[in-house]
């Protein structure tokens, strides 16, 4: 049963929240309700807030201002097991149960039965079954967790809520590694849910779950509320356009600094056909040609890094062919693919792009050391000069070369992340994120220097999350829809709402209608 | 394009500043230690204090100097100690002539020297090995031989003493350069060979660390394995290598030992010798996390360990209170180090 | 096959089926073997790496680790022997020994949950320290133990035949077992090895239960440095060496992942008298005059034993991360 307009008062209210990390602004007076036995989905792109919301929700961020009222009264919880203990409970997209303890232990631990101060096994185990079996579930609750499908450990998950007794519970991308089967299997149980009485906030990109099992649907974006309304009300399209800011009508105007397409394309540099790889790469396809920038378009979770990984020789391929410069290319080890004249910038720097304890010139000499070492010994001088013109050509802000690359803004790290692979004279370029984290004026600065690398005749594959990087900057566009490459587009036809669709529903389509 | 803006291209070079600033902050401790004991041990002022000193530092640093190399990688090797008696065992066992009496006697020696030294090192190459091929925790695989390597070394020798009177082997750990004909009692009496083996050890190491490639890669996957491997770094064949360096030095430890001794003694050589290096690497300032490394500063961080324990034998507190405030200012090293990172 | 139930297999059946293969060589290859004084004498010396390994066996079941059992088995040893010439000497040594472990435990639970440093360092240093107070306490020598207080019985009586050492260990490990398996701070023992921060979202009291892990461990090295000292009538500053490593060993051997999360102590157990056996087995070889196996092939045998069990470990780790969880 679809839950109608309630006149009676929402389970969940969140009014004018605030919150800033450090003074930059992450929620701006957002707004949530969710009522009684609903099913509300939330969904924004990454930095859109939505993330926000729930940890304040949940405890594990304090708000700066806003007010939340839960089941008719204000609420406050200091941690997760706090907002656990008050009714609400958190599945998260990482099962965050313990994977060697059984079904039983992973429900009940935390309250368990006992019987002359020793813990009744009998009992907990009939708790867990009685749980289980009201999602149709019938396994053997002795066995180890990781025994058992994903689908199966987050019902565990749900049921261990549900034991707890929670009124809401919040669903962070929980089908992310679920198949189509595991999925309905899922949304069957958020149908009991919503029948009892428990309302799910379900946080997904994959749009056409939210279809499937929700019922109103709110919208994030730069940290505010920006739409509410009932899924039925509201088409895919208009979804996606509300996600990233743009009127599906539009034309889009030039919003960065990467001009036209490149001039001088050349022969294919990169090819690879049918890639598979791990649990995200399914069937994907496509080539980079010299002096070309191709982008790869898709939403998150569709892919695209796990595939520039496996072209660049970070992560094992299953099944697929790559060819480079139209030669058989198969790395195993990023030297490989770095040896053939592959650079790669990932996508959190932090993470997997800077050592943040060694300097400017380290960072960015890095990956060319080897080349300016003789019998073991590193040529200073060589490098120096090395970095010297880098800085320059690039623009780099810092004090010195040997300024510890961790006191550089996002911009100018990014640069010398860039410079590192433009020191080596890499042929193909594959860039994750290129312009994440960083501000504006630098934003321009990096897709000019980006530009300029196709003219000088290197490939590059660009993976954006940014509608008009995709669209201005690439002479072709890849669209990727859960690891498969289901669209090619070429400049001219890359426009926003065909590029969108396609993310949507997964084929190229003729501009969308305005939907009325 | 923006202009680039450098402040001062032609200052002085100054890499890492933070193992600086801590090797300072060590330096520090080891000068407020030495003023200290100036003003209230007897006769500290003496070469022979710096003698004493100096020479029962030395091994701790040659090993701290290995595994000051493998910590920079974020691992750890405990297999030191049992190491070094491998290569006390195995040496003797040469130029003693055992298996096979090499005729000419400066031959033999050095072939035991050197082969004892490879022995140990494709000991640590095996650590290595186990860490890369398999992915076990360096802590484990490194448990293997402090188990079984000094088993080892009592095997080939039945457990048994090996005592020698050789000068020309045993100038490794007893001898001296540059020493004067007439020595007084406190006097100077020249540099011990041991002492020059360790700086010259950790001059190449601290050099190395600096200016060569392979310093540079260390310092690269311990700090952000990820990335140097996403960059071309070969992680595996470094880590290899840093774990056979580290047994190496293990085995050249173990020379200097047996040479001070007199004899070999598989059961005692290296006998916590692992706890003393990591402790000298730890209080030297460089971080157990890795990344951040200093040769200079575990050779530091030894001397404040060793002049801990002098000051307070000097003055007459027990050896084992000693023990005490070793482990004390073990903690309190870490601890600073952490809260300096967080 | 998921790597829980075939590292439990292996190991934990397979340990059963080494030992089992053993003592049927042993008894087939040696007289007196199964004789009472053999299993007597094993049963009374195993007693202590028993006691020791049950504690390293919670502790590294919290996927932490505890290097300072064997300097507290030392400090226990020589707390007691000082302590047993006290009216109820026996009892007064035991408490003493005891206490001394619980202390040492303590200040390692303390580093560890409070200052957050690395289980590893932390307890490196305790165990210096540990055997700092050891030697000062004893003044660089054995502690005779008293005689006359009736301390030594309890290290060297039997009760019904068997020794009283084995009687104590046996208790323990009931106990252990009854903790680990029927109670909620032994299951969240192994909640926390599994998995740390799903423990502490799921609302379990992660640091408190740490804590008294490292007590534990260190309170049983206490009672197995109380029948040391009992055993052989003093106590002794510089024991204890390298018993940290053959509870290491013993507890993997077992098949308790040294990443933390899984383990028995029964397997425990098993692995503890595996291990000690191999020690007796080479001594009755000897004996037999056949081979001369010293008794220095023991560490090798252990080490050797330690490396096929850990790459063993890591091979199922490997294979489970490949085809299973995503």
């Amino acid at each position: 049963m679809a839950a109608t307009e309630s006149t009676a008062s929402p389970l969940l209210s969140m009014r004018a929240i605030s919150k800033a990390f450090g003074g930059i602004p992450a929620l701006s007076a957002a707004t949530l309700d969710v009522a009684v036995g609903e099913v509300h989905a939330l969904i924004g792109q990454n930095g859109a807030g939505k993330s926000t919301m729930i940890k304040i929700l949940t405890g594990y961020v304090a708000r700066d201002a806003g007010e939340i009222v839960f089941d008719g009264g204000p609420f406050e919880a200091s941690s997760p097991q706090d907002a656990q203990a008050k009714g609400i409970s958190t599945i998260y997209q990482e099962i965050n149960l313990v994977p060697y303890r059984s079904i039983t232990e992973n429900i009940c631990l935390g309250r368990e039965s006992r019987r002359f101060g020793l813990l009744d096994w009998a009992a907990m185990h009939n708790e867990a079954r009685a749980l289980l079996s009201r999602f149709k579930i019938d396994v053997d609750v002795r066995r180890p967790l990781m025994r058992f499908s994903t689908a199966t450990q987050q019902m565990v998950a749900i049921a261990r809520a549900i034991g707890f007794k929670a009124k809401l519970v919040i669903m962070d991308e929980p089908t992310s590694s679920l198949d189509e089967r595991e999925v309905n299997v899922l949304f069957d149980v958020i149908r009991q849910l919503r029948r009892s009485g428990v309302s799910v906030v379900f946080v997904s990109h994959k749009l056409d779950e939210l279809y499937a099992v929700c019922d109103r649907v709110t919208i994030m974006r730069d940290g505010r509320t920006v739409r509410t309304s009932e899924m039925k009300d509201v088409s895919k399209v208009e979804l996606v356009a509300s996600m990233l800011g743009r009127d599906v009508a539009q034309v889009a105007k030039s919003a960065t600094a990467f001009g036209g397409p490149s001039t001088h394309i050349g022969a294919t540099t990169l090819e690879a056909s049918h890639l598979s790889a791990g649990h995200k790469v399914h069937d994907v396809s496509f080539s980079v040609r010299k002096g070309e920038i191709v982008g790869f378009a898709g939403l998150l979770g569709s892919g695209r890094t796990e595939t520039a990984r496996v072209v660049f020789g970070a992560d094992p391929v299953r099944s697929g062919a790559l060819t480079f410069d139209g030669a058989s290319f198969a790395p195993r080890q990023p030297e490989d693919a770095i040896g053939r004249g592959v650079g790669f910038a990932s996508e959190d720097r932090k993470l997997e792009g800077i050592i943040p304890d060694m300097s400017v010139a380290e960072n960015l000499t890095l990956a060319l050391l080897p080349q300016l070492t003789r019998a073991g010994v590193i040529d200073a001088a060589r490098q120096r000069a090395v970095v010297l013109k880098f800085i320059a050509s690039l623009g780099v802000k810092c004090s010195s070369p040997d300024q510890p690359i961790r006191e550089l803004s996002g911009g100018n790290q990014q640069k010398v992340l860039l410079a590192r692979w433009l020191a080596m004279g890499s042929k193909l370029l594959i860039l994750d994120e290129p312009t994440r984290g960083i501000d504006v004026g630098a934003k321009a600065e990096i897709q000019r220097i980006i530009k300029q690398l196709a003219e000088d005749g290197l490939g590059v594959l660009m993976i954006s999350s940014e509608l008009e990087e995709i669209i201005e900057g690439s002479d072709r566009v890849f669209v990727l829809r859960e690891g498969r490459s289901v669209a090619e587009l070429p400049h001219g036809e890359a426009s926003e709402a065909a590029v969108m669709a396609a993310m949507a529903h997964g084929e190229a389509q003729p501009a969308e209608q305005e939907h009325a | 394009m923006a202009q680039a803006e450098i402040a001062n291209p032609g200052v002085s070079r100054r890499r890492d500043w933070r193992p600086f600033l801590s090797r300072y902050a060590t330096l520090g401790a080891l000068i407020a230690l030495i003023l200290f004991n100036l003003a209230i041990t007897n006769n500290f002022a003496s070469w022979r204090t710096l003698d004493v000193n100096l020479t029962q530092v030395a091994s701790i640093v040659i090993v701290g100097v290995g595994m000051t190399l493998v910590i920079a990688t974020g691992g750890i090797d405990l297999s030191v100690g049992s190491l070094m008696a491998i290569a006390g065992a195995l040496a003797p066992i040469i130029f003693l002539g055992k298996i096979y009496k090499i005729p000419e006697i400066h031959l033999a020696v050095a072939v035991a020297m050197v082969v004892s030294i490879l022995v140990a090192g494709a000991f640590g190459w095996f650590n290595g090995w186990l860490i890369t091929r398999f992915r076990i925790q360096p802590i484990i695989a490194t448990l293997v031989l402090f188990i079984a390597g000094r088993g080892i070394a009592q095997v080939s020798t039945n457990g048994n003493l090996q005592p020698f009177k050789l000068d020309e082997f045993q100038w490794i750990g007893l001898g001296r350069i540059f020493a004067p004909g007439n020595p007084t009692a406190n006097g100077f009496k020249g540099i011990p060979d041991q002492v020059l083996v360790m700086v010259v050890i950790v001059a190449l190491a601290a050099w190395a660390l600096n200016r060569s490639l392979f310093g540079r890669q260390i310092l690269a996957i311990g700090g952000n394995e990820r990335a140097a491997r996403l960059a071309g770094v070969p992680v595996a064949t470094v880590k290899r290598w840093v774990y056979c360096i580290s047994g190496l030095c293990a085995g050249v430890a173990g020379l200097v030992h047996i040479a001070i001794n007199s004899s070999s003694d598989a059961n005692l050589v290296g006998m916590g010798m692992e706890l003393d290096a990591i402790a000298a690497v730890a209080v030297g300032g460089t971080l157990l996390s890795g990344g951040r490394a200093t040769v200079t500063g575990t050779l530091i961080g030894a001397l404040i360990i060793q002049l801990v324990r002098y000051t307070l034998l000097a003055n007459g507190v027990p050896d084992d209170a000693a023990r005490l405030v070793k482990a004390a200012l073990i903690i309190g090293a870490v601890w600073l180090q952490r809260r300096g990172k967080a | 096959m998921k790597k829980s139930s075939l590292v439990s297999f292996l190991s934990g059946q397979g340990v059963l089926i080494a030992l089992a293969a053993l003592i049927l060589f042993g008894w087939l290859r040696y007289d007196h073997f199964l004789g009472l004084f053999n299993i007597s004498s094993v049963l009374r010396y195993q007693s202590m790496s028993a006691l020791v390994a049950l504690g390293m066996c919670f502790v590294i079941m919290t996927g932490g680790i505890d290097l300072s059992v064997g300097a507290t088995v030392a400090f226990g040893s020589v707390v007691a022997a000082m302590l047993s010439p006290l009216p109820y000497g026996m009892l007064a040594g035991a408490a003493g020994g005891i206490a001394a472990g619980l202390v040492v435990g303590a200040l390692n639970g303390i580093i560890i949950v409070k200052l957050r440093i690395l289980p590893f360092i932390t307890t490196l240093a305790t165990m210096l320290a540990a055997y700092g107070a050891a030697l000062l306490l004893a003044q660089d020598q054995s502690v005779s133990a008293s005689y006359d207080s009736g301390f030594t019985d309890l290290g060297q009586g039997d009760i019904f035949n068997i020794p009283i050492p084995a009687l104590i260990a046996g208790v323990a490990y009931v106990i252990g077992s009854v903790v680990l398996n029927f109670t909620s701070a032994g299951r969240t023992v192994l909640a926390i090895g599994g998995n740390e921060d799903a423990s502490r979202l799921m609302g379990l009291p992660v640091d408190r239960v740490k804590f008294f892990t490292y007590v534990i461990s260190g309170g049983l090295a206490g009672l197995a440095g109380v029948i040391l000292a009992s055993q052989y009538g003093a106590g002794q500053p510089t024991e204890g060496v390298g018993w940290e490593l053959v509870a290491i060993a013993s507890v993997v051997v077992g098949g308790t992942l040294l990443t933390g999360g899984l383990g028995s102590v029964g397997a425990t157990l098993a692995g503890v008298m595996l291990l000690g056996l191999i020690f007796n087995v080479l001594n009755f070889e000897n004996g037999r005059g056949f081979i001369s196996l010293s008794a220095y092939w023991q560490s090798v045998i252990r080490g050797a034993f330690l490396l096929v069990v850990v790459i063993m470990q890591s091979q199922l780790t490997d294979r489970a991360d490949r085809e299973g969880a995503p």
